[in-house]
């Protein structure tokens, strides 16, 4: 690791004020499960560290029925949270799928939401070209070991997937990230902060430096109370996803009457097939149906040497799940 | 203000760099913790902080100023050991013993929060109060925490017989 300074912040105003005054090179630090990890890697190298763990914790009711979630609430508070699990089971069951308990012990929601991604050649400092560590490498990725890697949304100068579980939901579920900036307060759809490669790679979100995510806010859903999360990965646990689905369904008399729908482990950010919900709303909740649904949004996805399976694999996930929605309407339930 | 770690006050270090593994390992020689991977994958350096399990290879130590540490020494001593390490050795819940420190102090901060009402992702319905324990709810639970040996059937037994309350009646089959 290279050297750097560490202080603390315990409200959102101070931490951006820190962080202003640290430029350039400080980051924000929350549980520390990615970016230390990263930085001992010296991928990242830090000049300052800003620790907003002591930002709020707390998770609270909004006016209209939804939920705040504090930045520093760690993954297994937000998982056990008795509104999460029965408003949106969907995202208790994506964050528990998600790493180890030790980690989610220690992972924070803001965290989470910005870790980087796993591609093995992005960690890899000391022997393999990647354009999101150093702009303009090349990326030893596009024609190497790309099995983990992305099917939609890449770009030639960078094929990496997003590895989060939780996010997948929080896309599902049309979150709104606040934020703390050094102009002021602002609001973004969680769908716009993290961003395709495009040309670069470098930026996974919109975000500018200093830009601190004081909470997450989830509007009121009660489809989301009948949703699932499926992740499916090499061994049943401790493993990242190589395709995930999070769905909520509403079916009235036989015919979707709203759905929402993400998808994880085949794109650079949580992807959000719209194309998929598009095909479904208004239509009979049949198994046809969903797997036309499906077609629909995979037609875009480009798949690599390694990674062609990715495209079945996620076609027959999001059909099993919305399959098992629309039988027995677990509330709470699902895979 | 110090960290405290297994009841003792202990000064931080100068050095923000150092992670609380390193400061349990070479700065206070508490070597029960274990170094396996020192990126978050294997479990073997998980301790309890304020009761929580987590890892300290990816802990800052500076991070944890305030807050009460127990590592392995902290939960059982020579003559008096935990119901836990007593029945690991019961059970043959180890093999080289490199993983055991992590698989316990993790399983002790499991069975909280089992009792506490914690789903996992086997959790059938996520509205129940309590959690029935299945054996394999147990290996989910304890899924952090790897053993190279492939002593986990012992340490299961371990565990459910230490724990029958909050494991499944049949989890110790
Ligand atoms: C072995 C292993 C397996 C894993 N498996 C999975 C898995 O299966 N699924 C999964 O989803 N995840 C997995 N993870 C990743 C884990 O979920 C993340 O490391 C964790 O969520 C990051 O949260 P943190 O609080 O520790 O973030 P940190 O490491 O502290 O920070 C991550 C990033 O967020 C920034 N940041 C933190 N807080 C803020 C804030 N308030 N505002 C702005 N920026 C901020 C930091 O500057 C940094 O860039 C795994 C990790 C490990 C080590
Ligand atoms: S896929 Fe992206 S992260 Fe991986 S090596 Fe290529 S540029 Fe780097
Ligand atoms: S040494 Fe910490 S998880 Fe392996
Ligand atoms: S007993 Fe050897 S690693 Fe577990």
């Amino acid at each position: 690791m290279t050297p750097f300074t560490y202080v603390r912040a315990t409200d959102a105003q101070t931490a951006v004020r820190l962080a202003d005054s640290r430029h350039p090179g400080v980051r924000y630090l929350g549980g520390g499960t990615n970016l230390v990890d990263l930085m001992r890697e010296t991928v990242e190298r830090p000049t300052a560290l800003v620790d907003v763990t002591g930002l709020s914790n707390e998770i609270t009711e909004t006016d209209g029925g939804g939920l705040l979630i504090g930045a520093a609430v760690r993954n297994t508070a937000l998982a056990e949270h008795r509104l999460v699990r029965s408003r949106y089971p969907m995202l208790a069951r994506a964050i528990v799928a998600g790493a180890s308990p030790q980690i989610r012990n220690m992972a924070t929601v803001a965290g989470n939401i910005l870790q980087r991604t796993r591609c093995a050649y992005f960690y890899d400092q000391a022997g393999s070209r990647c354009n999101k560590r150093e702009p303009g490498q090349g990326c030893d990725a596009i024609d190497g070991f790309n099995r983990m890697h992305a099917i939609l949304g890449a770009s030639p100068s960078c094929v990496a997937t997003h590895p989060s579980d939780m996010c997948v939901a929080l896309a599902a579920l049309d979150a709104t990230v606040h934020l703390n900036t050094a102009q002021g307060e602002r609001r973004l759809p969680f769908a716009d902060l993290h961003r395709l490669p495009g040309d670069e790679p470098d930026r996974d979100t919109v975000l500018q430096p200093g830009d601190l995510i004081t909470a997450v806010e989830l509007p009121a859903l009660p489809l989301a109370a009948r949703s699932a999360y499926r992740k499916v990965r090499d061994r049943s646990s401790y493993a990242f996803a190589l395709v995930s689905v999070a769905a909520a369904l509403a079916v009235e008399n036989g015919t979707v009457t709203d759905v929402r729908l993400a998808l994880g482990g085949v794109a650079p950010k949580p992807w959000r097939p719209l194309a998929a919900e598009r095909a479904l709303r208004g239509q009979p909740a049949t198994e046809a149906v969903f797997r036309a649904a499906a077609a629909a949004e995979l037609a875009a996805a480009e798949p690599l040497r390694d990674n062609a399976f990715k495209v079945e694999l996620a076609q027959r996930t999001i059909v099993a799940v919305l399959g098992e929605l629309a039988e027995n309407g677990l509330a709470g339930g699902g895979a | 203000m110090g960290i405290t770690v297994n009841g003792t006050a202990v000064e931080l270090p100068d050095d923000p760099r150092v992670s609380l593994l390193d400061l349990l390992r070479d700065g206070l020689h508490l070597s029960g913790t274990k170094k396996g991977c020192d990126q978050g994958a294997c479990g073997a350096c998980t301790v309890l902080v304020d009761g929580q399990r987590i890892l300290s290879c990816l802990a800052l130590a500076v991070q944890y100023e305030g807050r009460s540490v127990t590592t392995i020494e902290g939960l059982g001593a020579d003559g008096a050991l935990h119901p836990l390490q007593q029945a690991f050795i019961e059970h043959d819940g180890f093999q080289c013993g490199y993983c055991t420190p992590g698989q316990i102090c993790s399983a002790v901060a499991m069975i909280e929060e089992l009792r506490r009402g914690v789903p996992s992702h086997l959790t059938v319905d996520l509205a129940a109060a309590a959690i029935p324990c299945s054996r394999d709810e147990l290996r989910e639970r304890m899924s952090g925490n790897l053993c190279r040996c492939g002593a986990h059937n012992g340490i299961m037994d371990a565990i459910a017989t230490t724990y029958p309350a909050e494991t499944h009646p049949g989890a110790a089959e």
